[in-house]
C-alpha cells in the first residue's frame, strides 16, 4: 500500500475537500450532541420542559431524540467515516481498499478475457471453411453478426439498398476465406464515378448494354451502341467482358445481382442513376472494434452463410 | 429555546439553508474547475468544425439526447458494445454537454466511423428501412432543409468565449464551409466525429 495518495487534485483542492467533508460530518455529529437531551423526569413542581412552541394552549414537550432514531444517527456517521477509510472520498486519499472505476472495469475485464480468450484461440486456430461447419462456433458467430454487422447487412444477412446480400454468390471483394477477412479487418471503400460528362445519349446507350449483358430485357440496338462506350469508359474497372474485377471491388455486371435497385424502382433507372451519380460503397473497419479473432470467427459465419445448399 | 429564531425568521432559514446544502457543492464540485482531468482535452481533440457545430445544434434541436446518451461507463459490458468508457478530457469544449441520461436508442459517445453515412442517411430518413424492428422516428426534412449559415460564426465567437480554441481563419471561413449544406450532411458529420478522438482502443 504504498499508492495509498493520488495526484490528481492540487494539495490545496485536495485539502479542501479533507476539510469540508469531515467538517461536515463533524458538525452534523456537533448538531446531534449539541441539542441532545436525556433527561425527561419532571421537575419539582410536576413540570416538564417545553419546546416553547403552543397552539390554542397546547404545548410541545422537549422530551429526548427517541433512541432508535439517535442509534441510527450515530450509524450513519460511523458509515460514513469507514467508507471514507476504504473508498476514495477524501481528496486525493485513494482508500485503503484501492478501489477506482477504472480498476474495477481492469478486473472485470480481466476476468472476462480469462474466460473468453482460450475459447476464441482455439476458434482462430481453425481454418475457416471448417470452423464454418462447427455448429456451436457458429451460433456464438450469429450473436458477433447481429451485434454488429446485422444494422447495415440485416439480422438475415440479405442486405438491403446499397448494402450487400451476404447470402448470395455475388461478391465485390471476393468470397474466399481469405477476403473476407480482409473485408471486415480493414473495410472496404468501392468508388464508382460519375459519368455525367458522357451525355444523356451514351448514358441511355450504356444502360441498355449492362440490361444485356445481364441477360435483362432490353432495346438491343443501344445496347450495340452503347458497346464502344462500354469498352473504353467501362471495361477498365469492369472488364470488357463486364465480369468486375474483385481486386478493385468493381462489381461483376453479368451476374443479374443489383445492389443499388431502391425498392421500387426499376432496373433501368438504377442503372441510370448510377452512371449519372455514381456510386459511394463504405464499410467501416471492424478489427478496432471486435478484434481479429472474433473477425475470424464472423468471417467464418459469414462464409457459410453462402455455402449452404 | 435558540431554535425559535430561525424558525421565525424565513430569510434567516434559506440562508442557513443554502450554507448547509452548498457544502456538498464546495466539496464534489467546485474542486472539479480546478482539475486537469476535467479542464484540460485530451490529445488530438480538436474543436468541432462549422458544419459538424451545426450538426450538433441540430442534434440539440431534434431532441436526440432525449434517447440517446453520449457517455460510456467504465463497466465491461459497455465497452464491449460502444468501446472505450467517456473520459472527461474528450468533452471539454462541449459546452453544453450532451451526455444524455436516457437510452431508448444505442449511446452514441463513439459512433463516429462506426457506420458509413449512407447508412446514416438512409437509417435517419427511416430508421425501418435499415433497422425493422427500430423505435426511432424518422427525419425527413432534414433532407429538405438546407443551412444558410448566418450564425455559424457568432456561434463559434460565442464558444471562443467559452475556451473552445476556434482560429479567426474557421470562423471567417465558417458561412461558406456551411451554406447550401443539407441539414442531414451536417448532422451526419456531426455523429461521423464523436468519439473518434480515442477510436479502437478499448
Amino acid at each position: 500500500m504504498n499508492n495509498l495518495w493520488g495526484d490528481s487534485l492540487s494539495g490545496f483542492w485536495s485539502a479542501w475537500i479533507i476539510v469540508i467533508t469531515l467538517g461536515s460530518i463533524g458538525l452534523a455529529f456537533w448538531l446531534l450532541y449539541a441539542n441532545r437531551k436525556t433527561d425527561k423526569t419532571p421537575d419539582t413542581h410536576g413540570n416538564v420542559d417545553t419546546t416553547g412552541h403552543a397552539a390554542d394552549g397546547i404545548e410541545e414537550y422537549d422530551n429526548p431524540l427517541p433512541s432508535w432514531w439517535f442509534k441510527l444517527y450515530v450509524g450513519t456517521v460511523i458509515f460514513a467515516l469507514a467508507y471514507l477509510v476504504l473508498y476514495p472520498g477524501l481528496g486525493n486519499f485513494q482508500g485503503l481498499l484501492g478501489w477506482s472505476q477504472e480498476s474495477q472495469w481492469e478486473e472485470e475485464v480481466a476476468a472476462a478475457e480469462e474466460r473468453f480468450t482460450p475459447i476464441f484461440a482455439q476458434y482462430q486456430e481453425e481454418p475457416i471453411p471448417e470452423l464454418a461447419k462447427d455448429e456451436e462456433a457458429m451460433q456464438v458467430a450469429e450473436r458477433i453478426f447481429l451485434n454488429n454487422c446485422a444494422v447495415c447487412h440485416g439480422s438475415n444477412a440479405e442486405g438491403g439498398y446499397g448494402f450487400p446480400d451476404l447470402t448470395d454468390d455475388a461478391w465485390l471483394y471476393g468470397g474466399e476465406p481469405d477476403n473476407i477477412v480482409t473485408t471486415i479487418n480493414q473495410g472496404r471503400n468501392g468508388l464508382m464515378p460519375s459519368w455525367q460528362q458522357l451525355g444523356e445519349e451514351n448514358i441511355e446507350n450504356l444502360t441498355q448494354h449492362v440490361l444485356a449483358l445481364s441477360g435483362n430485357e432490353h432495346d438491343a440496338e443501344r445496347a450495340e451502341r452503347g458497346a464502344a462506350t462500354f469498352a473504353s469508359v467501362c471495361a477498365a474497372c469492369h472488364q470488357p467482358d463486364g465480369t468486375g474485377n474483385q481486386a478493385l471491388g468493381a462489381p461483376d455486371l453479368t451476374d443479374d445481382a443489383w445492389l443499388y435497385q431502391a425498392p421500387g424502382q426499376s432496373l433501368a433507372d438504377s442503372i441510370r442513376q448510377t452512371l449519372r451519380n455514381g456510386r459511394n460503397g463504405h464499410m467501416p473497419a471492424q478489427a478496432a472494434y471486435i478484434g481479429e479473432e472474433r473477425v475470424h470467427l464472423v468471417a467464418a459465419y459469414v462464409y457459410s452463410l453462402s455455402q449452404e445448399d | 429555546m435558540r431554535h425559535e429564531i430561525v424558525e421565525k425568521n424565513v430569510g434567516l432559514l434559506a440562508v442557513l439553508i443554502l450554507v448547509v446544502i452548498s457544502f456538498a457543492g464546495l466539496a464534489e464540485i467546485v474542486p472539479l474547475f480546478f482539475q486537469k482531468q476535467t479542464t484540460e482535452p485530451v490529445e488530438g481533440l480538436e474543436p468541432l468544425s462549422a458544419l459538424e457545430l451545426e450538426g450538433r445544434d441540430i442534434y440539440r434541436r431534434e431532441g436526440c439526447v432525449g434517447c440517446h446518451s453520449q457517455m460510456i461507463r467504465p463497466f465491461r459490458a459497455e465497452t464491449e458494445r460502444y468501446g472505450h468508457y467517456s473520459v472527461a478530457g474528450e468533452s471539454v469544449y462541449d459546452h453544453n454537454f450532451l451526455w444524455g441520461s436516457k437510452r431508448t436508442g444505442p449511446d452514441l459517445a463513439r459512433v463516429g466511423g462506426r457506420y458509413s453515412d449512407d447508412w446514416h442517411r438512409a437509417h435517419m430518413y427511416n430508421p425501418r428501412d435499415v433497422v425493422p424492428e427500430s423505435v426511432m422516428p424518422a427525419y425527413p426534412w432534414l433532407f429538405e432543409r438546407t443551412l444558410d449559415g448566418q450564425h455559424t460564426a457568432d456561434k463559434m465567437r460565442a464558444l471562443r468565449e467559452l475556451g473552445v480554441p476556434y482560429s479567426d481563419e474557421q470562423i471567417e471561413g465558417a458561412r461558406s464551409e456551411v451554406r447550401g449544406e443539407q441539414e442531414i450532411t451536417a448532422l451526419i458529420a456531426y455523429l461521423q466525429q464523436l468519439g473518434t478522438v480515442l477510436e479502437g482502443t478499448r
